[in-house]
């Protein structure tokens, strides 16, 4: 029997953990408050002042548990026009009105606003605020300011600005131009760069100490003046004293406008759609694997917005990107956002006049940046291989969005996507009839282990969507559901796109999701909607073989090894080391199979962190199956994997042994004493005398690898042979 | 409660291309439960008509089948609902209408209001057939209300007439019962607990009603029960219709008023969407 964990001491061993995570993350959220805020025409201090007050405020109220919240990407787009339409001062009442909206919300439970609307049209109002922001701030990182009329207008002169660039005479804006361009490469660059010491700064940070670094520099060694042009420095940090000294009066004149209504509105929408997706990524990144309670968190955030407001702070929302690089810091509860609060309070106490020396155009290439991750012309091929119809709505939501605005843009995509869906199946009635129908039944199967059932009738799209998913809520992701779409004659893409994110949820919880009976609809061609997910890898990726993989045949043929090239989506057996537990494995590919050894390598493709925090990683792996039980350990040669490890309750253990064993490798275990037993002396001397591999033990099989990126050939025979000894070597002292 | 005993059964007799398999679905089941056929007709009635119609239950006849024709001219509701006063009908069959192009059954509105005002129980037939289709799977409502005990125990005397093989009783339970909405794992695990109750609760108050029943009713017949947290009348049609029951037996309802039929609940659904042949009990 297992101890029920006691979580005031749990809560109180994981502060470090936080405190280091926290204090990672508000590297990020610095130079992205500051740069968010200055993008929405608001003073740089706004943006920081709301991820304080979103700090605190989440980590006591909140519902979540790894999410950090702070300014939005999304809401820079609005804020822009309230700032723009408003004024200052109205933009902060009516900040404060949408929190204290979203508050209102919350107690109805009608948070979860994002769930009402079509993924399509949500996708391309996401992608038009992305263009309003990269339109924006490209010409600011280029060292060119414009004032254009709308935002399409930004967006064409883009490639004139950038032969412009060529023309450049001053020595100040060329400088500005360049500190941009640097800046922009970095955040480009930053993944590909897998180097332990570059990848423990942020690269938003790296920005920000280079540019300090290069100003300092200019000063004190080269004792020149700064070239970058003074009126492209950030201008308008204040330091503490007199950030306290100046909250923004407010006055209530507005409040009889129907213009500031509606920017209010336009404000808690896209909050609540913009947390709800960042809570939903972040979710199934918790290596905890709890649930988010985001009633809650809406309440919070409604609160922590209006605080903010009052201050002069800016929307609170929780944010995906500074989320995920909480988790992959080691963030396990909630205390990290508070931290990441506390850091930044201690930056701009220390740092203030330092801020000052960053240069405007490098902290918009993180805008820039920004904006075309959320733009993601890849969503543009996945839209496409869905249908021509997710086409057409992404495309009239983002032009109504950046023509009209954003409520507009999403009520046109809604109302376009609800034609679509009766045009296509050219029945209205079973629309309007079955509307307020009662349509989703689940019940628990009585016999047997009991599998929830649940079956849908009619149709199921955006429109009575919610139904469905408050059933699928009220079932433990550890459970088995089957999902039974055959009486239903109509599915939409949004239905089934967040279906697959429930598969998705369950799988990785250890539950089973199975959606049944839509064979007859992909054979009926009058449901065009009724999209399976398609699975872009087909054969045509296999034809031409990279010369990596004619060699890795090759050497599979000399060996007697079985070898795969094809990409296989399902990698289940990965699921169970922690390594993967807050990484998502995307595909694995170029399988080498051992025929008399329980031996497989293979290259993984895996993501770490969202959004622009986002890297992908590929990794050359591989998987011993040893049928037979083994303690759980890793073993690691410098610790840097240690964080991942504690989360799962691992601690170091110390063997004894005459070499030098237990300095050069840290073991980690949950539970000792079996662990040292395992280690043998003919284990430790094997591990001694050969070169180290990081190794993890999930209870019954290996997972055994080297470097974080794809081995070469020739490392590949040397993992193979590591493994097969490995293996030889387990298998004598256990039997 | 005793089980509704059926001793006159109505059927309406219109000359459809449906009459044949409406005749037929009439007379066999007069023939299993031992009872009388009625055969009401609205309107004149000519020799050559009665003719066929004797012709037709020609078979049956043979078999033991007692039958009467009665014919009066007015409107179908009002002839119908007094003939069934008049000649003491105690079930009443009714044909279903389909849905264009789909496999769906609704209720035309004749229908649907001598369902809604028959004093006698009702037999709803999706489709009638010529042949026997075999009756194995019954559902039938185990809601904690006084028709309950009736219904059930008439579901058992129909089950051993016909020859079903499996009756499940499904217990709706409202949602708002379980009262805790479901945001993170305490609320989840919270609702766990009081739904595992409330289900244990009901399958007791079910077994009560099982335990009442005379053992000979119950021989061969597999008993199962199923809870569902659902709309009430919505979900037991829609978990009839997934399990492909034979036949869904309710309790009829208690009082209709112009609202229910604005705001359907209970049986107003069933009608309005029919998942298999439904008997209801009155």
């Amino acid at each position: 029997m297992s101890q029920k964990p006691n979580k005031l001491i749990d809560g109180l061993k994981a502060i470090p953990a936080n405190m280091f995570s926290g204090f990672v993350v508000s590297l990020i959220a610095l130079p992205l408050g500051l740069g968010l805020a200055m993008a929405s025409d608001a003073p740089p201090m706004a943006g920081v002042i709301s991820a304080v007050v979103g700090g605190v405020v989440m980590s006591i109220l909140g519902g979540s548990h790894v999410t950090i919240a702070g300014p939005g990407n999304g809401l820079v787009g609005v804020l822009l026009v309230a700032i723009t339409t408003l004024g200052l001062q109205d933009a902060y009442l009516a900040i404060i009105c949408s929190g204290l909206l979203l508050i209102v919300l919350g107690y109805l439970r009608l948070g979860k606003l994002a769930d009402f609307f079509p993924s399509s049209a949500i996708q391309g109002m996401l992608a038009a605020i992305g263009l309003i922001i990269l339109g924006k701030q490209f010409h600011i990182m280029l060292g060119n300011r414009l004032s254009l009329e709308g935002n399409l207008e930004y967006l064409f002169a883009m490639p004139k600005a950038l032969l412009n660039v060529f023309n450049y005479q001053d020595v100040g804006t060329i400088a500005a131009c360049l500190s941009g361009v640097v800046s922009l490469s970095i955040l480009v660059f930053y993944p590909r760069l897998r180097n332990r010491y570059w990848q423990l700064v942020p690269a938003p940070m790296w920005i920000v100490l280079m540019s300090i670094g290069f100003s300092y520099y200019c000063e004190l060694i080269l004792k020149i003046p700064n070239p970058i042009a003074l009126d492209y420095m950030i201008s308008g940090i204040l330091s503490l004293e007199q950030l306290m000294e100046d909250v923004p009066e407010i006055g209530l004149s507005a409040l009889n406008d129907w213009v500031f209504w509606s920017q209010v509105l336009a404000l808690a929408l896209i909050s609540s759609v913009e947390s709800l997706l960042s809570i939903k990524a972040v979710d199934q990144l918790d290596p905890k694997k709890r649930r988010s309670n985001f009633t809650r968190d809406v309440k919070a955030l409604g609160l922590a917005t209006a605080v903010s407001g009052f201050l002069g702070g800016l929307n609170v929302v929780t944010v995906i990107a500074r989320s995920s690089v909480n988790v992959n810091s080691g963030g396990s509860n909630r205390s990290s956002n508070f931290f990441h609060a506390v850091f930044l309070l201690l930056f701009v106490f220390l740092f203030s006049t330092q801020l000052e020396r960053i240069p405007l155009p490098a902290l918009m290439a993180i805008l820039v940046f920004t904006g075309y991750k959320l733009a993601a012309p890849k969503n543009l091929i996945k839209m496409l291989s869905i249908g021509k119809e997710q086409l057409i709505i992404y495309f009239v939501t983002l032009l109504a969005t950046l023509q009209i605005g954003l409520v507009a843009g999403i009520i046109i995509g809604t109302t376009s996507t609800f034609i679509i869906h009766v045009v296509s199946t050219g029945n209205f009635q079973l629309f309007t009839r079955n509307f307020l129908k009662p349509n989703v039944l689940m019940f628990k199967g009585s016999e047997g282990v009991g599998q929830y059932y649940l079956s849908v009738k009619h149709f199921c799209s955006f429109v009575n969507f919610f139904k469905l998913k408050s059933k699928l809520d009220q079932v433990p992701e550890t459970e088995t559901v089957v999902l039974d779409l055959s009486l239903c004659e109509f599915v939409d893409h949004t239905v089934m796109d967040s279906l697959s994110s429930y598969q998705e949820l369950f799988e990785k919880r250890g539950g089973s999701f199975e959606v049944i009976g839509l064979d007859a609809h992909s054979a009926d061609s009058s449901h065009p909607f009724a999209i399976r997910k398609t699975v872009p890898f087909s054969g045509i990726l296999n034809q031409n073989m990279t010369k990596r993989q004619i060699v890795l045949a090759e050497l599979s043929k000399d060996y007697n090894f079985e070898y795969r090239p094809k990409k296989q989506r399902k990698a289940p057996f990965l699921e169970s080391f922690i390594f993967f537990r807050s990484k998502k494995v995307n595909y694995i590919h170029n399988l080498i199979k051992s025929k008399d050894q329980p031996i497989t390598a293979f290259d993984v493709n895996f993501t770490e962190g969202e959004f622009i925090a986002k890297e992908v990683v590929n990794t050359t792996m591989v998987y011993v199956d040893l049928q037979r039980i083994l303690p759980e350990f890793t073993l690691d040669k410098d610790g840097f994997l240690r964080r991942l490890y504690g989360v799962a309750g691992f601690s170091n253990i110390s063997i004894s042994s005459p070499g030098d064993f237990s300095k050069r490798f840290y073991l980690l275990g949950a539970k000792p004493d079996e662990v040292k037993d395992f280690f043998s002396k003919t284990v430790v001397h094997f591990f001694e005398s050969n070169p180290y591999f990081h190794i993890e033990s999930n209870g019954n099989s290996l997972l055994v690898f080297g470097k974080e990126r794809s081995a070469s050939v020739q490392e590949i025979t040397n993992l193979i042979d590591f493994s097969g000894r490995l293996y030889q070597v387990i298998e004598n002292e256990q039997s | 409660m005793a089980a509704k005993s059926f001793r006159i059964i109505g059927v309406g007799v219109a000359f459809s291309p449906n009459l044949k398999a409406n005749l037929f679905e009439g007379a066999r089941l007069a023939l299993f439960l031992k009872a009388k056929l009625i055969l009401i007709h609205v309107g004149k009635m000519s020799d050559e008509d009665t003719v066929l119609l004797h012709d037709l239950l020609q078979v049956h006849q043979s078999q033991g089948l007692i039958y009467e024709i009665r014919c009066q001219t007015g409107n179908p509701i009002e002839v119908i609902l007094s003939t069934v006063k008049d000649a003491q009908v105690d079930l009443l069959i009714l044909g279903a209408l389909q849905r264009e192009n789909f496999l769906r059954y609704y209720l035309g509105s004749i229908a649907r209001q001598i369902t809604r005002r028959a004093p006698c129980s009702v037999l709803l037939l999706i489709k009638p057939s010529v042949e026997r289709v075999p009756c194995e799977h019954i559902v039938v409502n185990g809601l904690a209300d006084p028709k309950t005990e009736q219904a059930i125990a008439t579901a058992f005397s129909v089950a051993k007439s016909l020859g079903a093989q499996k009756i499940t009783i499904v217990e709706e339970i409202s949602p708002h019962e379980v009262a805790v909405s479901v945001d993170d794992d305490r609320s989840l695990r919270r609702s766990r607990i009081i739904k595992e109750r409330l289900k244990l609760r009901e399958e007791s108050r079910v077994k009560q009603i099982i335990s009442d029943i005379p053992e000979k009713l119950k021989e061969g017949i597999a008993i199962q029960s199923q809870s569902i947290f659902g709309k009430r009348g919505y979900s037991i049609g829609h978990y009839a219709q997934v399990v492909r029951a034979d036949l869904l037996v309710m309790n009829a309802p208690s009082q209709m008023t112009f609202w229910d039929r604005v705001f359907p609940h209970d049986i107003e659904h069933i009608l309005g969407e029919l998942p298999t042949d439904v008997l209801i009990v009155q």
